[in-house]
């Protein structure tokens, strides 16, 4: 070692006291005049918005609060130049459930209340792990008893289905069923044998290849024709199998590109300390891969309940078929507008309230953005 | 760090035995009849310029590369397709990677606990215990609930090798351990390695720090083009290099 310095020489290093970050001054003239108004070409844009929404929004809530109608019957509705909110308030059981049994429809309100607690349960964070995943694999078990009826409670036909109950019913079992299969079918592709690797890409290319519709009349019409007919697979089973192969194929690619993205050191680490290639791919990797995933992940989950609607085609009443029949009651006849609106309403409201789970998650965890 | 660690090396028991092997990526040569055998207890420090195989050559030693020709024998068993053995003698070796490669996913501790419990099936409470104490060893008990992510390089280094110590291998491979860290941090993780070479571990470590080598080495091997040039005792190997090339290899390396 060389002598850098003599003693004498050396002089303390004294680090200087850290300070606070420079407080910016916002009031409200300064915070327009830096978002809003900070060039001619935004100025402009923000007046034209600006213009857009003073003449949109008078005219949106006039229609929806001040003009409406929120007692009365179809006659009250067709003086008034507002909304009628009467046709939705009496519609209301029927978009939920459909025409399933009155008497009984204590049974699907039980699993709906079941569903929004373990939503409150799930976006307040307040269950994690395995008990969150548990309680997820129940639910859609336990929806299926309480509405098809089992158990010795009176069975509930599934041609009686429908409503908002049969898309959630559909989207969730959905979900649940196709992130696992496509995690499958992405492993499978990515590290499987070329046998294995020839037959899953088989399966997402040809699914991904086909438009929804065509899958839904392929099961719902054709399947039976193929299928002896001994095994009798009732149609609402077959419309979810085929919802669920055409998510797993889009899911799978999404997966795949997770997978992609995990650096070979893991796997090496992994490996390096004597665990099983199978157990590395499944506690290392695809823990890993669904976190990178997440965004695209949650809008194919979104897309599949958006999707669910498709089913109106091959004969099933989900909400927006019992939508379409509600504004053809005689009754209210010409609400087609309220109607639509409160069905855009709920999609949006489901759709959104997903989305910002979505975006807590990522949040979450030791790689979130907020950390 | 200047006492020369003593060797530890009591009995003429074989742990490694490398005998002849050679590999190729695609056409590239890599490893052309290299043969090396480690005795339990026996520190060996290979060096060598980029390219030269020595990086390939640990990692065939617990098959995350696979030899084409020649013989690998760790602990009494052969390396070959045998996926049993395999996983067998990688629970033998620990490896050291040089980005460390900790789970990001995972806490410390669960890094820690991770194989013990999957790979030994060791019971959770056991495999804490074990990992706690390795923490301990290498001076950072009081993270073992942060991330990976939330550490610095050399922390995250000790914490990769206290996650091999659980596993209690045999052997330690460590593959240019230093070189992705700041010179500040070079010194906490080498401390760690002298510390596991005085407690009588058999090590195999690709680096570059010589004066690692000197302190810790029992030889010193230099390779270069896919094999063994020279292979000496640190002190010889140093301060009398045979072979031109071993003389160029120090002359640059030493020079800054």
């Amino acid at each position: 070692m060389t002598q850098i310095t003599s003693e004498a020489d050396t002089k303390t290093f004294e680090p200087l006291a850290a300070r606070g970050a420079p407080t910016r001054q916002i009031g409200p003239l300064n915070w327009l005049r830096k978002n809003l108004f900070s060039g001619w070409l935004n100025s402009l844009t923000s007046l034209v918005l600006i213009g857009v929404l003073l003449w949109v929004l008078p005219v949106m809530i006039n229609w929806l609060f001040l003009d409406a109608v929120f007692r009365g019957n179809g006659e009250v509705c067709r003086q008034s130049a507002g909304a009628c909110w009467p046709f939705i308030y009496e519609k209301i059981p029927v978009l939920m459930v459909g025409v399933y049994p009155q008497e009984l429809i204590w049974r699907p309100a039980v699993a709906g209340v079941a569903l929004l607690a373990l939503v409150y349960l799930t976006f307040s964070d307040r269950i994690r792990g395995f008990v969150l995943i548990s309680a997820w694999l129940a639910l859609p078990l336990f929806a299926l008893v309480m509405i098809g009826g089992a158990f010795g409670m009176t069975e509930v036909n599934q041609s009686l289905w429908g409503g908002l109950m049969l898309s959630i019913l559909l989207a969730l079992v959905g979900v649940i069923v196709s992130i696992p299969l496509g995690v499958m079918l992405a492993l499978g592709r990515f590290y499987g044998s070329p046998l294995v690797k020839a037959l899953c890409i088989g399966f997402i290319e040809l699914i991904r290849g086909v438009p929804l519709i065509t899958i839904l009349f392929m099961v719902s019409v054709m399947m039976p024709l193929f299928l002896p007919p001994e095994m009798i697979i009732n149609n609402l089973m077959r419309i979810q199998i085929g919802m669920i192969f055409f998510s797993a194929a889009y899911m799978a690619e999404v997966i795949r590109g997770g997978l992609q993205a995990i650096p070979k050191g893991q796997t090496e680490a992994s490996l390096a300390l004597g665990v099983s290639p199978n157990r590395t791919i499944l506690f290392v990797i695809v823990p890993q891969a669904l976190r990178h995933v997440l965004p695209p992940l949650i809008g194919r989950c979104i897309a599949l309940f958006k999707d669910t609607s498709l089913v109106i085609i091959v004969g099933l009443l989900d909400f927006l078929g019992m939508i379409k029949g509600a504004a053809l009651d005689p009754d209210w006849l010409g609400f087609q507008t309220e109607a639509y609106f409160f069905a855009a309403f709920v999609y949006w409201l489901i759709c959104y309230s997903l989305s910002r789970y979505g975006r807590a998650l990522e949040n979450r965890g030791p790689n979130g953005a907020k950390r | 760090m200047t006492t020369k660690i003593e060797s530890r090396v009591t009995t003429n028991e074989t742990v490694i035995e490398v005998a002849k092997v050679n590999k190729w990526f695609g056409d590239f040569h890599v490893l052309k009849d290299v043969s090396l055998s480690v005795k339990k207890g026996e520190r060996i420090v290979i060096c060598g310029p980029s390219g030269s195989g020595k990086s390939t050559l640990i990692r065939c030693i617990n098959h995350l590369e696979e030899h084409q020709e020649g013989r690998i024998t760790v602990n009494g068993t052969v390396l070959d397709e045998n996926l049993k053995n395999i996983t067998n003698v990688r629970r033998e070796v620990g490896m050291v990677f040089q980005q460390f490669n900790l789970f990001p996913h995972m806490t410390i501790l669960d890094n820690l606990c991770f194989a013990p419990v999957w790979a030994r099936n060791m019971p959770r409470k056991e495999a804490e215990d074990t990992a706690v104490m390795y923490l301990e060893r290498v001076g950072i008990a009081e993270q073992r609930d942060k991330y990976p992510g939330q550490l610095s390089g050399g922390q995250q280094q000790r914490v990769a090798i206290a996650r091999s110590l659980c596993m209690n291998p045999s052997v330690m491979l460590f593959d240019e351990p230093t070189s992705a860290l700041d010179p500040e941090m070079i010194k906490e993780v080498l401390d760690v390695m002298v510390e596991l070479a005085s407690s009588g571990m058999t090590m195999i470590c690709v680096t570059h720090e010589m004066s690692f080598a000197r302190l810790v080495a029992d030889r010193v091997i230099f390779m270069d083009g896919g094999e063994i040039v020279e292979e000496n005792t640190p002190d010889k190997f140093f301060d009398n290099p045979q072979i031109d090339r071993t003389q160029k290899f120090l002359s640059q390396i030493l020079a800054h």
